[in-house]
């Protein structure tokens, strides 16, 4: 499942800094209005073989920067300049009239049997100098790996911060009528592809999370009685139950190192959250009041948790220390705030709020201020961040009784708002780190 | 691929579609595990809650045999569930009455016990839910077991919103997906 096909970086030839002179600035803390103009042609190659993968190679690139909002990939069929060896810079007079402001010209060459090496520069069209050049080594076989991580390279050296298309995407199929549903843990590329089931049976699954720092999932499952929590090493296949409790685990999630989680535990109709050491094995109960705590998430540092309590009423956003001390109240809106999620990178908290018979995906600061709505409608539930904070996936079902569950995604400004494709209707996402 | 043979249930087994088409994959027979399930809910509810008052005992034409589970639901007005209000568990008079039958009913015939669920409506976070529903199976179980029913014929679970047994999104549906189901299983079934 995994392609643990060795893929090697290099950065070669003519790469210089990121020099002081460079025309493109994307910002993208904003949300630009514009994207930004790219140019992607297909990959140059020797022979049939080597170009087919260069066309599919150039696709994907498009595809996802694209997919991105911050960019648009400009049409092939537009370009003026055919280059015929990336080793010369290209005609950036043919590039600017096309009004394209950055260019990707790369190459598929062959390698050992078996193995190609594919190479890229990234141009800044108006400053005629060359942004970034990388070549990778891997196997033909794994091109779309290949493809995505030279559109994290783009994305990166062009926005500054880290891009998010080498990750997948962990959700629960479901299939079925509404009082009689099935659902399945499956996994796909970020983009949609490659969808496939990660465990058999039918036991009912809720809620996948991932390990920021490797392909480890924890979710709560009713394969026991009475449910409780489980890990997943999405590699090797290894699960795990976490513990067997007399009272049912739930909604877990890791620490930002990973070597431990937080989970509600029920104890006679009392639900707190729990912390648990996953080397000894031990918990350590970090709420105690008499409502419902759940839905609890770290903070990148570790230090802090968000949660929701319906300790003072209607739930509401807490923060408290790691250890369980000093907890605030950080949401003070009308309505019902569930679901929190801590970004990755500490400057958001995304949460589910619930008004006026609509559900909204929101953010704000982790004091509570700048509350912003990004979408809603009759019912969303479970926000998940991009590995690089950019964006939220979310679950969105219809109202009645076809009632539809599906993947959608929103950008943090609020906009690029989309579905996202599953092989059938699909909810609870949760978005992998960026793959090794 | 990197799977241990031994994990059957984690073998990545059918792919799905791969593309948009609109057509399911075939089944694809698979390995499965063996695994002690709970009775699933019942797809076909008993439908609205008409309440039949628990007739003498005569000989009744249509009549559950006594003792039985279908006997059971009979018994305590046609339903085995107690109903609660949007986000409440606590239990109204109406579904005290209902229990105190089921009590009643568990006292006499006790070669059954029961998991008691508790279920949500779709109106609220799927995590939130799953406390939600396992508050209110817990009140229903305390209010059994505080009526003479022994404890340790009681368990509990939450199904939060994922078995509704209404598909409707209107006020009727909605009420009829917040409830704690007493279902009961023969002794010696787990």
């Amino acid at each position: 499942m995994i392609r643990l096909l060795s893929l090697f970086l290099a950065l070669f030839g003519l790469c210089l800094p990121l020099a002081a002179s460079a025309q493109i600035e994307v910002d993208i803390t904003q949300g630009n209005v514009d994207p930004v103009p790219i140019a992607v042609p297909d990959f140059l190659g020797d022979d049939p073989e080597t170009r087919e993968l260069g066309a599919q190679i150039a696709g994907v690139i498009r595809d996802n920067l694209e997919s991105s909002a911050v960019f648009r990939a400009l049409d092939p069929a537009s370009f003026l300049e055919t280059q015929t060896d990336i080793d010369y810079e290209p005609t950036f007079a043919d590039w600017r009239v096309i009004r394209a402001d950055a260019l990707v010209s790369g190459r598929v060459v062959r390698d050992s049997p078996g193995r190609v090496r594919v190479e890229f520069r990234l141009w800044d069209v108006f400053a005629g100098q060359q942004l970034e050049g990388i070549r990778f080594s891997t196997t033909a076989a794994n091109w779309r790996r290949t493809a995505h991580k030279s559109a994290d390279a783009i994305y990166k050296a062009l926005t500054g911060e880290e891009g998010y298309f080498d990750s997948r995407i962990v959700f629960v199929d479901q299939r079925g009528p509404k009082v009689n549903r099935e659902k399945r843990l499956a996994i796909m590329d970020q983009d949609g592809h490659d969808p496939q089931y990660l465990l058999g049976g039918s036991d009912l699954v809720v809620s996948p999370q991932f390990d920021p720092g490797s392909q480890t999932i924890v979710f709560m499952s009713y394969e026991t009685l009475p449910p409780q929590v489980y890990m997943l090493d999405i590699e090797t296949g290894r699960r795990e139950l976490l513990g067997s409790f007399p009272g049912m685990t739930f909604a877990p999630r890791f620490s930002p190192s990973g070597d431990a989680l937080v989970m509600s535990m029920e104890q006679r109709g009392n639900i707190d959250i729990y912390r648990m050491d996953l080397q000894t094995r031990s918990t350590e109960r970090l709420t105690t009041d008499p409502g419902i705590d759940v839905s609890a998430s770290y903070s990148p540092d570790g230090r802090r948790i968000v949660f929701q309590s319906d300790r003072g009423g209607p739930p509401q956003l807490y923060t408290m220390n790691a250890d369980g001390s000093s907890p605030k109240r950080i949401s003070f809106g009308d309505g019902r705030y569930n679901q929190p999620v801590w970004s990755p990178r500490g400057d958001k908290i995304a949460f589910v709020r619930q008004n006026r018979g609509k559900f909204s995906i929101g953010v704000m600061d982790p004091d509570g201020s700048n509350e912003r709505i990004l979408t809603d409608d009759y019912l969303l539930d479970m926000p998940s961040w991009s590995p690089n904070g950019r964006i939220i996936l979310f679950t969105k079902e219809t109202r009645g009784r076809d009632a539809r569950a599906e993947l959608w995604s929103v950008d943090l400004t609020g906009r690029n708002l989309k579905r996202v494709d599953t092989p059938g209707q699909a909810t609870d996402p949760a978005w992998s780190p960026l793959l090794d | 691929m990197t799977y241990s043979t031994r994990s059957l249930a984690l073998l990545a087994t059918a792919a799905l579609a791969l593309s948009a088409c609109a057509s399911k994959p075939d089944p694809v027979a698979e390995p499965v595990p063996v695994v002690q399930r709970p009775a699933p809910a019942p797809v076909a509810d008993p439908g609205p809650r008409v309440i039949t008052p628990a007739a003498p005992v005569t000989a009744e034409p249509g009549r559950p045999v006594p003792g039985s589970i279908d006997d059971f639901a009979y018994t305590v007005g046609g339903d085995p569930r107690v109903y609660f209000a949007y986000d409440q568990y606590t239990l109204s008079p109406e579904a005290r009455d209902t229990l105190r039958r089921q009590a009643e009913w568990l006292k006499r015939y006790g070669n059954y016990t029961a998991v008691v669920e508790g279920h949500a409506d779709e109106r609220g976070t799927r995590q939130y839910n799953i406390a939600l529903g396992a508050r209110r199976a817990n009140s229903v179980q305390s209010f059994l077991v505080s009526q003479g029913v022994n404890p340790s014929r009681l368990t509990t679970v939450s199904y939060g919103k994922e078995r509704p047994v209404d598909p409707r999104s209107n006020e009727e549906g909605w009420a009829r997906n917040r409830n704690g189901h007493t279902n009961l299983r023969p002794l010696g079934e787990s």
